[in-house]
């Protein structure tokens, strides 16, 4: 599939920020009356790398980017997203944080009262832009997610793979310095994952956007990590075999609330712990 | 399979309730904080007026016109054995502006519109939109809280003063057309039996209703719990909560105007 370019104002923010990592987890820990979801969970985001996050079903993979985004505190720990501590800052401030951060939910989470271009245009009517500019970049960015048809629609109109990308279109039209992605193809059929999992990758290395990604498809992680997004091509092109790629992807394991990998795709292939080997096999 | 029953503590209970009452406590206390807030959503104001305000026009019409002709017919029968028929449009008009006006108007609206905020809020929730809204860089209180609270007080002003005219109409329609007392007599005693305080008292319950029955609408919305069985629970309770609320609220407010304008 090839996906439109995208045009964008200010390519790689992230690049200005002169914080060493996009995300920071220090010894963080959150539970849910008894139940401990995450123990002590320490990790680095660098910035432009796209890390994909694995575990069992109820591990705290959302929650995590729940605690990313400053949705919830957690119990103890401590969390920095472009070099702001998320886990000091007042509703008030978060606020302005979220506005370089994109977010893109498990269910899509649409406006169901709002139609797709009120959806998608929904943070610059916020920011108070222009009418005429609202209706130009959602045009621009439902191109790029391939839905411009859709601009007049209700999301009840649409189905799950395009709601998906209605709300990637949402998280992406400001041009975010970090993306949140929660299970981006979660219960999709293979041709749109994988058109999903382009969207990511061009984001990845065209607009260099650091980024989270909680996903059960593991498939989905390694074409990440073995493809490029190839411009003059517009499309995801795979390495060639027996090359080392040199792609800012990383993975991240997540067992009984702590962490138990956080590596790149050839270490992740070279592990001998039981339990990864069996997830991955 | 046996039966399991789950003991609850009264200090969780107590405690539970404490926490309720600090959240909406908060909750009704930053709605109005925002009014002196940028941004302030006028178009979502302007909306929830609308739905609020005209939505609940027939119910509120209805019910002020049955009100006001039942006060009248009720009245009528006991003061005809005394003689005095013509102080029907006293009763009624002080019964609909005091204190059935506001109070039916509150009743109703709440049945209306806040089962129907807490259910719209609740799915919100439900379905992480209000998440999403917060991941946006919007704040949930300005955005949906504030435009409701500001539009159902606005709008039930208005409405309970709606419903006082048709109140005292129905009283009108029963005492001429059923008790054949004069139109003009009936109009006059409805009009001078009224004192500021009795206008006064009239007007300022409907803005209190109308700030309870938003807040206690919004409040049960945004605290839902559990997918669509919670959104349902949310609804039930609000109307509940609302409606003892407004009760509870009117006996205070009613009192506390007795105790600075006297007793008539």
């Amino acid at each position: 599939m090839s996906t439109p370019t995208l045009p964008i104002e200010n390519p790689v923010a992230s690049v200005a920020n002169p914080s060493k990592y996009a995300i920071e987890f220090d010894n963080v820990s959150i539970a849910f009356d008894e139940n401990v979801v995450l123990d002590g969970i320490s990790f680095q985001l660098p910035h432009g790398e796209t890390k994909a996050l694995f575990g069992v079903a109820g591990s705290g993979k959302s929650t995590l980017l729940k605690l990313a985004m400053g949705l919830m505190p957690p119990d103890s720990g401590r969390i920095f997203v472009l070099g702001e501590e998320v886990t000091r800052m007042s509703e008030a401030e978060l606020f302005e944080l979220r506005r370089r951060v994109g977010i893109v939910f498990q269910e899509s989470a649409l406006f169901d009262s709002l139609k797709v271009y009120e959806n998608v245009g929904f943070r610059l009517a916020e920011e108070k832009t222009p009418p005429d500019e609202i209706e130009r970049r959602v045009r621009e960015v439902l191109r790029f997610v391939e839905l411009e048809r859709t601009y007049d629609m209700y999301p009840s109109e649409l189905s799950g793979g395009m709601r998906r990308r209605v709300a990637i279109a949402r998280a992406i039209i400001t041009q975010p310095e970090v993306l949140l992605y929660d299970s981006p193809t979660g219960g999709l059929d293979p041709v749109t994952s994988n058109t999903i999992v382009e969207l990511i990758v061009k984001q990845r290395d065209v607009y260099k956007t650091s980024a989270l990604m909680v996903t059960h498809r593991l498939q989905d992680a390694f074409t990440m990590a073995t493809h490029y997004f190839d411009s003059a091509k517009n499309q995801m092109v795979a390495y060639p075999k027996g090359v080392r790629c040199e792609v800012p992807m990383s993975f991240l394991i997540l067992k009984d609330g702590k962490v138990i990998f956080d590596g790149d795709a050839q270490q992740l292939a070279a592990s001998r712990d039981d339990y990864i080997r069996e997830y991955i096999s | 399979m046996a039966l399991e029953i789950e003991l609850i503590s009264p200090f969780d209970v107590a405690k539970d309730l404490a926490l309720a009452v600090q959240e909406y406590t908060l909750l009704a206390a930053r709605s109005v904080a925002n009014f002196f807030r940028r941004p302030l959503y006028m178009g979502d104001m302007l909306q929830q007026a609308d739905l609020i305000g005209f939505g609940s026009l027939p119910i509120v019409i209805l019910t002020g016109l049955s009100v006001g002709a039942l006060l009248a017919l009720n009245a009528a029968s006991t003061l005809q054995r005394f003689g005095g028929i013509t102080l029907i449009g006293q009763l009624v008009s002080l019964g609909m502006v005091t204190e059935l006006g506001p109070l039916i108007t509150g009743l109703m609206v709440a049945g209306r519109n806040a089962s129907g905020m807490a259910s719209e809020l609740g799915s919100m929730i439900v379905t992480e939109q209000i998440d999403a809204m917060r991941a946006l860089g919007t704040d949930p209180t300005k955005k949906l809280v504030t435009p409701r609270v500001g539009a159902t007080a606005f709008m039930l002003f208005f409405l309970t003063i709606i419903a006082d005219l048709l109140g005292l109409c129905g009283g009108w329609a029963v005492a001429h057309l059923i008790f054949g007392l004069d139109s003009r007599q009936y109009w006059t005693s409805v009009w001078q039996i009224l004192v500021f305080r009795d206008v006064f008292t009239g007007l300022i319950k409907p803005v209190l209703f109308g700030f309870i029955i938003a807040t206690v609408g919004c409040y049960y919305g945004m605290s839902t719990r559990g997918g669509t069985q919670g959104v349902g629970r949310s609804t039930t309770q609000a109307v509940v909560a609302a409606s003892v609320l407004i009760l509870v609220v009117d006996f205070f407010v009613t009192k506390l105007i007795f105790a600075i304008f006297g007793y008539r």
